[in-house]
């Protein structure tokens, strides 16, 4: 153990692999002392747990509806969290709506960043015209407000989880293809692409080989840090009933079914909506602490 | 002496005067972009507009007719140049529910909007400022940490939930603030029948009438969305001003101002605010626009009758171009707000003006 | 009595891989007198002239045995008394008048600031003086410039401009940081003959931080060598061409000396030290 930490905090690595280990080492340490960041890691991979076992953690079926059981308080015995108005488990509610959460985040985080990551490096990479025009795209689209974009999209696209992720990522692209054609531009007029130029390799293949792993981790940074606002803008989608359809418990529509009883039975609105605050909680603590991390220009002092 | 220009009055202003025309240009062309999105977004609905009008038994003759009096019979290029000459003049369309002008519902609904996220900016800026420089001048310190949950902690709400357990607590527990809506009733119809509306801005309005009685029942109305608003923009304006503080806190001419023995309040709220207000009038320009579109959630809950219920409602009625011209209002905001800031960042930094 | 006693100082920062000292034991003495200290960057001489102004901004720490102004013991001194003595009795010009220039603020109220505020004079007294000292660095459009942002000045201009301000409370005692280094060769003799004048005439004494020491030599009575945060020769700077530590012999042997021979210089071997 001892010998492997000296290893890995070797200042003088003897090869690539050791360096590179030595440095995610490094950055490794650095997290773990953020307490912050690491109870934003703690919280998102409890997320994924849930969602992963939801049918072996939840008490209940998220569906099963006994009119005999309805709106019982918190704390009553099978019922931890309570029942809403269709005397439905709300923790089992919970815990199921933890996958449609997750099902939309990874969704968005697997369409929005490539497709800004495409048009940020293709415009940097290639500059001039192509580049004036995908980024005058990109500061109209970041011109617009994005929820209203996003309403207007689920308004004309129709309701529905897959069309609430289309909405998003369509609206959440911009600021990564900013991201990415600012490190193009850097890498661009580097001597080791000149290099690769001059050996004949094709500009798809300098930006997907060359180009965008540069941009990754810049890119990845703020995918963590958008998840946030992405499970905020699903959860309004779903509050306003512009997202996932009834039944389905995802976490929006459930407050905004509990809002007709708030004063009388405040559970039923509360519960999903402190699932949310955590969940958007832990991905900005972790984001935030990653960000401290691996860049170096916002690290505070 | 050469090489120092001459730093007359006109010689500031000039340039800036430029700089108004080269935004309006880019401001025209951003609005060209918006309308073809919104114009996009209406030709893909997949509900015809003749239908909606005339109804499912029309004959094909009274269609046509109908098509022909929208103009959809004209190539779709035309069409867009009608719709956007028709936005230029002010004209967004009718509504389909109430079939009234949707310029003119709009400018009914907008001054609700625009008092309340005009009212969080003032909130979130009074004390994120403030926050955000404690926090920069003691970086680690418990003060930064709290700092820096709370406003984590904003980022992370979502609002209509905050908007509702605010609701909860300080309307149905504590009785602290009146309930959903502007007004009471009572005041509401003295607001209409017998006070005069200048700006649609009920505090405003009322405090010109000088009717405190209807200004203080706003106020308790207007008090728990305004404050929510406000937090969502002091979590977004306290981080900002924390990272530009320790920035330049950082600088050399930092250390210049405390070699001359400056106290430490004016080193920070001279020396390095002056600089920090450069980048903050940003900041603060795009929280007020995040605003004014965060409230359509908000006013959902709070029964506020301003752009964003109006959108909302528009949505549910299918009615899209109330829809679509709600959302054109919104991104003009938006645009010009930058814009705006935009040129107060150039009129505040010497450097931007040469 | 000396103006300044220097016992022992060391600054430490905590950094994520442990402490690194940045100064490690510097002693020294000044009377009215110029001292200069040369080194490579990263010797610790910058932070040694911040040291004595108690400005080395945290995670750094001043540590010394004693540190006394004028008979004032600096290291236990409050903050309160430490502003008293900066800007009045201590000052400092820093190395690119491009950063050490508030950017936003007119030059005139950069330099007005202290005499209003410090000492109480009125709007127009203080412009007059502050006029009076810009006049004194030799800039003769001074109402001008007055009015002008630092970005509207040239290096040199800026530098004098710096100069002025940090003259204008009449201090014992002045650190020059590295002050034409960022400066065209051409304005640099100019700048520095202007410093030495004014150093000369008030009889202030002077701590001139510099990397080259052949400038240090001829600017200055006494020179500092440092090396690694310590202090590793002191001599006059008459004698400084017949230096004896290895380092400031390597250093020496380093410049290039017109009618020398054409070879490639030697490059300074730290194996040594």
């Amino acid at each position: 153990m001892t010998t492997l930490r000296a290893w890995l905090s070797d200042p003088n690595p003897a090869s690539r692999r050791q360096a590179r280990l030595g440095q995610a080492w490094l950055a490794w340490q650095r997290i773990r002392r953020n307490r912050l960041a690491m109870a934003g890691l703690v919280i998102v991979g409890l997320l994924l747990l849930v969602a992963a076992f939801a049918p072996l953690i939840a008490p209940h079926d998220p569906l099963t509806q006994d009119l005999s059981r309805r709106l019982l308080p918190p704390g009553t015995p099978g019922n931890l969290l309570g029942t809403d108005d269709f005397g439905r488990d709300i923790l089992s509610r919970i815990i199921f709506g933890a996958r449609i959460t997750l099902y939309i985040i990874a969704l968005v985080a697997v369409t929005a960043p490539v497709l800004g990551l495409l048009i940020g490096t293709v415009a940097g990479y290639f500059g001039g015209w192509v580049d004036a025009t995908l980024m005058r795209l990109t500061d109209l689209f970041l011109a617009f407000p994005r929820l209203i974009l996003a309403l207007a999209l689920v308004a004309v696209l129709g309701p529905g989880i897959e069309n609430a992720v289309l909405a998003i990522a369509l609206t959440a692209w911009p600021p990564y293809a900013r991201v990415a054609r600012a490190e193009t531009l850097t890498v661009r007029s580097s001597d080791y692409i000149a290099a690769i130029r001059l050996q004949g390799a094709s500009s798809p293949r300098i930006i997907a080989g060359h180009v965008v792993p540069m941009c990754l981790p810049s890119v990845i940074i703020r995918v963590t840090l958008d998840m946030a606002g992405v499970i905020l803008i699903a959860a309004g989608l779903g509050f306003l009933g512009l997202g996932v359809l009834p039944p389905t418990p995802e976490w929006g529509l459930m407050i905004s079914s509990g809002r007709k009883f708030l004063f009388e039975q405040w559970w039923v609105a509360t519960m999903p909506g402190l699932a949310i605050f955590i969940v958007s909680l832990g991905f900005n603590l972790l984001g935030d602490g990653l960000r401290d991390v691996l860049d170096p220009r916002s690290a505070s002092r | 002496m050469t090489g120092l220009p001459a730093p007359s009055p006109q010689r500031r202003l000039l340039p800036v005067l430029g700089q108004i025309a080269l935004g309006l240009g880019t401001l025209a062309i951003t609005l060209l972009g918006l309308l073809l999105i919104t114009f996009v977004i209406a030709r893909i609905v997949p509900t015809d507009p003749v239908l909606s009008i005339v109804g499912e038994r029309a004959t094909p003759a009274q269609i046509a007719a109908i098509r022909e009096k929208l103009g959809l019979d004209l190539p779709l290029w035309q069409q867009f140049l009608i719709y956007v000459r028709d936005a230029v003049q002010g004209d967004l369309g009718r509504s389909i529910r109430t079939g009234q002008s949707v310029t003119a519902e709009i400018a009914r609904y907008f001054p609700a909007t625009l008092e309340l996220a005009t009212l969080g900016t003032i909130f979130g800026t009074l004390v994120g400022v403030p926050a955000g420089v404690l926090a920069a001048t003691r970086p680690g310190s418990i003060a930064d940490q709290i700092v820096r949950v709370v406003g984590l902690m904003g980022y992370s709400m979502p609002v209509f939930w905050l908007g509702l357990i605010g609701l909860l607590v300080f309307y149905g527990q504590l009785d602290w603030v009146a309930g959903p809506g502007r007004l009471d009733p009572v005041y509401d119809m003295m607001m209409q029948f017998t006070l005069t509306s200048y700006t649609g801005m009920i505090l405003v309005d009322a405090a010109l009438n000088g009717a405190w009685d209807v200004f203080a029942n706003a106020v308790s109305h207007i008090v728990l969305p305004a404050g929510l608003l406000g937090y969502v923009s002091m979590a977004y304006i306290s981080r900002m001003t924390r990272s530009f503080m320790m920035n330049e806190l950082g600088q050399e001419y930092i250390t210049t101002a405390r070699v001359k023995g400056m106290p430490e309040w004016r080193v920070i709220w001279v020396h390095a605010m002056k600089n920090v207000a450069v980048p903050l009038i940003t900041v603060i320009a795009l929280s007020y626009a995040y605003l004014l579109e965060g409230s359509v959630l908000t006013e959902t809950i709070f029964a506020w009758p301003g752009l964003g219920s109006y959108i909302t409602d528009a949505l549910f009625a299918a009615d899209m171009p109330a829809v679509l011209g709600g959302t054109v209002v919104v991104g003009v905001a938006f645009v010009t707000l930058n814009m705006a800031s935009d040129i107060l960042y150039r009129l505040v930094d010497p450097r931007a003006r040469a | 009595m000396s103006l300044l006693e220097v016992r022992n100082l060391r600054v430490t920062f905590a950094t994520e891989t442990g402490e690194v000292q940045a100064v490690r034991g510097v002693s020294f003495t000044l009377g009215h007198e110029r001292l200069g200290i040369v080194g490579e960057s990263g010797s610790g001489k910058t932070m040694t002239g911040r040291s004595v102004l108690r400005l080395v901004r945290p995670p750094g720490r001043i540590e010394a045995d004693a540190m006394t102004f004028d008979g004032r013991d600096l290291l236990h001194a409050s903050e309160r008394e430490m502003r008293a003595l900066r800007g009045k009795r201590i000052g400092m010009v820093m190395q690119d008048p491009k950063y050490s220039l508030n950017p936003v603020m007119t030059i005139g109220r950069q330099l007005t600031e202290g005499l209003r505020l410090r000492d109480g004079l009125g709007r127009s007294d203080a412009t007059a003086k502050a006029i009076a000292a810009l006049e004194a660095v030799q800039i003769r459009d001074a109402a001008r410039v007055m009015e002008a942002y630092p970005h509207e000045l040239s290096g040199g201009m800026g530098q004098r401009v710096m100069i002025a301000m940090m003259l204008i409370p009449e201090p014992d005692l002045l650190i020059a940081d590295e002050p034409t280094s960022a400066l065209d060769v051409t304005v640099q003799a100019e700048v520095l003959s202007i410093l030495d004048g004014l150093v000369r005439d008030r009889g202030m004494g002077l701590i001139f931080i510099s990397h080259d020491l052949r400038l240090v030599a001829r600017f200055c009575d006494r020179v500092l060598v440092m090396h690694k945060g310590l202090v590793v020769e002191e001599i006059e700077a008459a004698h400084l061409m017949e230096a004896q530590h290895p380092y400031t012999k390597g250093l020496l042997n380093c410049l290039p000396r017109i009618g020398g021979s054409r070879a490639p210089l030697p490059v300074l071997d730290r194996a040594g030290f």
